[in-house]
């Protein structure tokens, strides 16, 4: 059910907002144990919310844009008392005593909390394995991962367990997982969503986003939770248009790029390919001109981000030494052996893993070779997007190499793992906004993303493409119901 | 100089932290308040929650630049935050926001004059190297014993904790413990001129550390350089120095080496002590912290600041001893605390003249502010009060005594000194009629003292002018009562 349909039904008293989220529970209820999209069920917040909304609108009382609207939150989104875990085991039992500013903005908007959803730990992962409290499951194919390291907030979506949710992105971790579980996902430019209450990965590039079912509900989570938050000094001073009014507006004349170098990759499955070339052609018949872009840098993006991003992350991570909050070693002698104990065993091998080759890419006498060149090489990536631009309004890519994988293919290959994100990181490093959004099925059915990429603050020409593909696409018309998904 | 004839240099430079003194923390709306209950101004921001960011206080950027530019600094256009690591549990995050590579100013210097007992004052240029933003951290409290060294655990009071500081890195300008001193006392008043901190080093809001080494002669290179902290006065700080400038050369005089480490002064036992040796220097893994913009101070509010500038004490200094024509010793004692020059300059102001106003209030005056610990902007006797007292003194009104003996009623209760006079009768009796009265009733009374003196015992004018001041309680003008006494004498 699309926001609009359900807000129209809400109106009517076609079904109140307990009945859906009573139906809601019970759809988590059902199929959860099976997908492990939730790492804490609010049920009993949710009732109350819902019945507030019902008592409001039986009192006649204007109703605001989400009301009653069930949403899930990635568990790296601090909710004010309500355990906030970011999947790790040291942060199992933290409790925020205050809420982050885009789920205080959705809550505003009378949208409600039905649950915490899982992640790859601290939000580093392409498949939500790496959890703490175990693996997420694609409601596609059980045997597939979700993507990550939202994958928790996709497949809640895919699988009708929510009607929205809100991820983060840092390399591609909203994107990534939208495309394998079939749903639409948006990271917005940097600056546009105020990152406070969002638990930092790394800082210059982690961005809060939507999930949702279609681009018209993508947009109206994206109206609410974006806009300029004194508490965030790396949110933009730049007022929020309204992006729904323009999701019809006909894409005729618009310029389409293709990057050369993302066709090209040799891990890019066939299959995802054909499709999206396919998505491409379909929207040059909607009158979109297409252009052969080059963006000579594109994949160097990787190396640069697993530069920055750890670089980053050490930092950001080495608050968690349980002095303060979260989880402390027992037993332990010393104050040194206090802080390695408890980050040894409080982290997991991913985490440690780039933590440990974020400190050395800032180390003295490597700081330069790495830190400082990932930084440089960054703006020259940058300078291929405003190159780029200046020819195109948007640029096409798929948005992962491949169809969902297998559970525990890359266990023992980090760096295949990470190459998973390949096509969407560079988007992070530019801060430029994204989205994916399905654009066919692979022959196992399994969903394919399409990646469109547009200047910074063009969020609205992203969904207005988006959603004229979304709205014309035979392809998509093949697709099943997520009640069908999982049984 | 030592035993050994060598002409010893020590070579000097003060690192000094300075809390500014805002009512909010430097990235949080936290309170700054010293001296309350452990963890009472704490924040999620302050605490370092995972998903907190640090947003920049601009009380702090002002008070930071302007603290930059009375020292002579360079205003950088554009400067960063970056975030320097290392691992303590009184340092929430486990990094400290500070600048690096950039700092918010760089490249001053200040005017110090050395005083000391017994040698000639001087003035000497001290270059100052930079001046950057950051965070305090909090402080550890040791528990389950009086010493580190038997605590059972510690406990963690972050209330200090991401208060604003400007570190001021001097130039190894220094080659005394006492201008070391010196240069440190004149950053504390200059802090406390501008009132972006009240410089108070017992609560740790101005801190200073010592880079200290000596060698072999002006020319010579340097030595190894120790590093002293824990001194909690300008004297602490003189004598540290001057004991480890000792300590130096008696190491190398008797061919043993100095280590590079960190050394802590025992204000007890009166001496340096080693903390920790610095084998090759810490990495602190420096990078741009990416949670704050980019610094920009543009010309307009470096403009609008510099013009809120106050006078800086060094300028009143030169003034009031080239202008004023003060001795230095007044000048430097008048500008030590912006109030009592301030003081001092209103009452000027009101036409009083400058040496006797200055002598006043830097003696009796400065004497009763100090014993009662009072500061001058909370004085009952207003310089409006003073410059009168002085004008009655200038013109003869009342005398000196009087004026002393009317001072303590002044300050404690406040008033005019005119009324006061009035009131109690203390002014001079200037009127000719009345003293040529009182005078020929005494030559009526003393018939022999007037033969004798007329005889030529004119010593015994001395003897009338005493007892004219007896039958006037001492209020007579002395020079008239001189002129008609002598004059009666010899009808």
């Amino acid at each position: 059910m699309a926001i609009a349909e359900w807000l129209q039904k809400l109106k009517v008293g076609e079904l109140s907002a307990r009945e859906l989220v009573d139906q809601q529970l019970a759809r988590i209820k059902s199929v959860d144990n099976e997908l492990n999209a939730y790492v804490q069920v609010t049920a009993e917040r949710a009732r109350k919310d819902a019945d507030r909304i019902d008592k409001a609108r039986l009192a006649g009382e204007s109703l605001p844009p989400l009301a009653g609207v069930p949403l899930a939150i990635k568990d790296n989104l601090c909710t004010k008392g309500i355990r906030t875990t970011c999947s790790s085991k040291m942060l199992e039992n933290f409790v925020p005593p205050y809420e982050s500013t885009v789920t205080q903005r959705l809550w505003q908007a009378g949208g409600i909390l039905i649950g915490k959803t899982n992640l790859d730990e601290f939000a580093m992962g392409s498949s939500t394995e790496t959890s703490a409290f175990g693996a997420t499951s694609n409601p596609w194919d059980l045997s597939k991962v979700p993507g990550g390291s939202s994958g928790g907030s996709a497949a809640a979506v895919a699988a009708g367990e929510c009607m929205a949710s809100l991820g983060s992105d840092t390399g591609g971790s909203i994107r990534q997982p939208a495309s394998f579980c079939g749903v639409v996902g948006l990271k917005p430019t940097y600056g546009r969503v105020s990152r406070y209450g969002l638990v930092a990965f790394a800082s210059s590039l982690d961005q809060v986003g939507p999930f949702a079912n279609n681009v018209a509900d993508t947009a109206e989570l994206l109206k609410v939770i974006a806009g300029f938050d004194p508490l965030d000094s790396t949110s933009l001073k730049v007022p929020v248009p309204d992006y729904s009014a323009t999701l019809n507006d006909s894409i005729k004349g618009l310029r389409i790029g293709i990057i050369k170098e993302c066709f090209d990759q040799i891990g890019l499955d066939a299959e995802v390919k054909d499709s999206v070339l396919s998505a491409a052609n379909h929207l040059q018949s909607l009158g979109a001109e297409l252009v052969d872009i080059t963006c000579p840098r594109f994949n160097d993006g990787i190396a640069t981000y697993y530069v920055i991003a750890p670089s980053e992350a050490s930092a950001n991570l080495a608050r968690y030494d349980g002095v303060k909050y979260g989880f402390r070693s027992a037993n332990t002698q010393s104050l040194s052996e206090m802080t390695a104990l408890t980050r040894s065993e409080g982290f997991g091998s991913e985490v440690q893993r780039r933590i440990l080759i974020g400190t050395y890419a800032l180390s003295a006498g490597y700081v330069d070779a790495y830190y400082k060149k990932a930084q440089q090489v960054r703006t020259l990536i940058r300078r291929d997007f405003d190159n780029a631009f200046n020819q195109v309004d948007v640029l096409l890519t798929p948005t992962s190499p491949t169809t969902a994988f297998t559970s525990g293919a890359h266990e023992n290959d980090p760096l295949g793992m990470y190459l998973a994100d390949l096509l969407t990181i560079p988007a992070n490093l530019a801060g430029l906004p994204a989205i994916s959004l399905p654009c066919g099925f692979d022959q196992n059915g399994l969903p394919i993303g399409l990646q469109l990429m547009a200047n910074v603050l063009d969020e609205a020409r992203l969904l207005q493409v988006a959603h004229q593909y979304e709205s014309t696409a035979e392809v998509m018309k093949a697709r099943p119901n997520t009640a069908e998904l999982v049984p | 100089m030592s035993d050994s004839g060598v002409a010893w240099e020590a070579v000097i430079g003060l690192e000094t932290h300075v809390q500014l003194g805002t009512e909010s923390k430097i990235f949080s709306a936290a309170s700054t308040a010293f001296g309350d209950e452990p963890n009472t101004h704490i924040d999620p921001v302050v605490c370092g929650l995972p998903g907190t960011l640090p947003v920049l206080n601009r009380k702090v950027l002002e008070y930071a630049v302007k603290a930059a530019m009375a020292l002579n600094l360079n205003i950088a256009e554009h400067s960063k935050f970056d975030r320097k690591q290392y691992f303590y549990p009184d340092l929430p995050k486990n990094y400290q926001i500070s600048q690096f590579d950039e700092p918010i100013a760089e490249d001053g210097w200040i005017e110090v004059e050395i005083a000391e007992k017994g040698k000639e004052t001087y003035l000497k240029k001290i270059g100052i190297e930079r001046l950057h933003m950051e965070e305090d951290a909090g402080k550890l409290v040791h528990a389950g014993s009086d010493r580190l060294s038997g605590a059972t655990h510690s406990l963690v009071d972050y209330n200090r904790a991401g208060v604003a500081l400007a570190e001021i890195v001097s130039k190894p300008d220094l080659r005394t413990g006492r201008e070391a001193s010196e240069y440190a006392s004149e950053i504390r008043r200059i802090m406390r001129y501008l009132d972006v901190s009240d410089g108070n080093m017992q609560e740790g809001s101005l801190r200073c550390d010592v880079n200290i080494s000596v060698r072999r002669g002006s020319e010579a290179p340097f030595g190894t350089k120790v590093e002293i902290k824990n001194m909690n006065s300008f004297s602490a700080i003189q004598k540290a120095c001057e004991y480890e400038i000792n300590r130096q050369i008696k190491a190398y005089e008797s061919g043993e080496s100095v280590i590079q480490e960190t050394r802590l002064w025992d204000e007890g036992k009166q001496l340096t002590k080693s903390m920790r040796s610095k084998e090759g220097s810490s990495d602190y893994r420096y990078f741009p912290d990416p949670d704050l913009g980019p610094i920009e101070v543009n010309s307009d509010l470096r403009e609008k600041w510099r013009s809120e500038l106050p006078e800086l004490p060094a300028t009143k200094r030169h003034r009031y001893a080239n202008d004023l024509g003060l001795s230095i010793y007044d000048a430097r004692v008048l500008t030590d605390e912006l109030p009592m020059a301030e003081y001092f300059e209103a009452t000027i102001k009101l036409g009083a003249d400058a040496k006797s106003s200055a002598n006043w209030i830097t003696g009796d005056i400065a004497a009763y502010v100090n014993a009662n610990r009072l500061n001058f902007d909370q004085l009952l006797l207003s310089p409006k009060y003073l410059a009168e007292m002085l004008e009655m003194i200038q013109s003869g009104k009342i005398s000196g005594k009087i004026a002393k003996e009317i001072l303590s009623d002044l300050i404690t209760k406040g008033g005019s000194p005119k009324r006061i006079v009035e009131e109690r009768g203390l002014g001079m009796i200037s009127d000719q009629k009345v003293l040529t009265s009182i005078v020929k009733d005494l030559i009526v009374q003393y018939p022999n003292e007037v033969d004798s003196y007329k005889a030529g015992k004119t010593k015994l004018l001395g003897f009338f002018i005493g007892q004219l001041m007896k039958k006037t309680g001492g209020k007579a003008d002395p020079k008239l009562a001189n002129q008609i006494i002598t004059k009666c004498l010899l009808d």
